[in-house]
């Protein structure tokens, strides 16, 4: 069961790690205090998805898609950049069934996590795993990510339900607030850019080895590369470049030091 | 958009996105997937968070225009490895867009 990520193997000390709470099960840290770990880690996310939620408000409503509408697309779809990319269709006319196969292909990154996460979690019982797929975004997703690398005993499901819970009601509030007064914050302030930012502090420190550095750096690359590309082909054809190079580099260090 | 037509967004939206990540959380056994592939899903993390993140800093365009988030994301890089604390990553990302977006418009 461990061992299904990349072990992280950052000097201790060199950041602040919560001791848990003594009363905890022996070996195992304590479900409340992982949880409100895992809201604690998606607090820094929120600094970029609230404005996020609140353009996403006040563009729906611009596309003319009436307000419990709006709503609904966040409460139900849940998907940041499927969500205006829908909107934005919606208003330029396009077929229903046109815009759902477009949310399928921008989402189908998802299924990546479902497989990376899925070693961690398929034992859980299926009244887990219904509710936590279900808030599997890339926030989610990118913390729990690596809370599992820091931690390959412990289980995830607390973790994910407390950091997938903060990013969802989050989302709710915010979108909920931009289709009631417009997006509130000026954009010349950039806020959007913390999420990019968080997500830097949350995977920069975990490449510590050669294999890991591959797949950032040919991910990054490739997806900047084919960016231009509709539906968001270039993120997926970016993270699969990134997925291979990183095996490869793998392959490689491992011939290596057997050799 | 009809309320019918806005319906099958949503529903079709919901069913499509819950689907791709309930996939091999349930639907399809993850065990059951190549061997070389599971390994690959490893380096799952590094590589989808750098191509959500370079495309982002790149947006702010070519040239003098986009080099405040190019500035602003090297920095948070470095502080990000220097002391891995995500606050810190973040004030200094944002601090450094904002005076060198000042200073250069």
């Amino acid at each position: 069961m461990p061992d299904t990520l990349p072990q992280a193997t950052k000097p201790p000390g060199k950041q602040r790690v919560l001791q848990p709470p003594a009363n905890g099960q022996p070996g195992s840290l304590g479900a409340a205090y992982v949880f409100w770990r895992g809201v604690r880690d998606q607090v820094p996310i929120l600094l970029g998805v609230v404005p996020f939620g609140l353009i996403f408000g006040a563009v729906a409503i611009a596309e003319g898609i009436p307000p419990l509408a709006a709503q609904a697309f966040s409460l139900l779809i849940f998907a940041g950049s499927a969500q205006f990319i829908a909107a934005e269709l919606v208003g330029a006319g396009t077929p229903a069934l046109v815009i759902v196969v477009t949310i399928f292909v921008v989402n189908v990154r998802h299924a990546l996590y479902s497989a990376s996460l899925a070693p961690r979690l398929r034992r859980l019982s299926i009244l887990w795993r219904a509710p936590l797929a279900w808030l599997l975004t890339d926030e989610a997703y990118a913390t729990t990510a690596v809370y599992a690398q820091r931690y390959p005993d412990q289980p995830l499901r607390w973790y994910l339900l407390g950091t997938g819970l903060t990013l969802w009601t989050s989302w709710q509030i915010s979108t909920a607030i931009g289709i009631l007064l417009g997006a509130a914050v000026p954009a010349s302030w950039n806020l959007s850019f913390a999420l990019p930012l968080t997500f830097l502090a949350l995977i920069v420190p975990t490449l510590t080895h050669q294999p890991a550095w591959a797949a950032a750096v040919t991910g990054g690359l490739v997806g900047w590369a084919l960016d231009g590309l509709p539906f968001g082909l270039g993120l997926l054809l970016g993270a699969a470049a990134g997925l291979t190079a990183g095996f490869v580099t793998d392959r490689l260090v491992a011939e290596h030091t057997t050799s | 958009m009809s309320s019918l037509g806005l319906a099958i967004v949503i529903g079709g939206g919901l069913l499509v996105t819950y689907l791709t990540r309930l996939s091999f959380l349930a639907l399809i056994p993850a065990d059951r997937l190549p061997a070389a592939l599971q390994r690959a899903l490893r380096y799952a993390p590094p590589a989808v968070l750098a191509a959500i993140i370079l495309p982002t800093v790149a947006s702010g365009g070519p040239g003098l225009a986009g080099a405040p988030h190019w500035l602003a994301a090297v920095a948070a890089a470095i502080v990000a490895w220097r002391t891995g604390n995500t606050w810190l990553t973040i004030l200094v990302g944002m601090l450094l867009l904002w005076v060198s977006s000042a200073l250069i418009g």
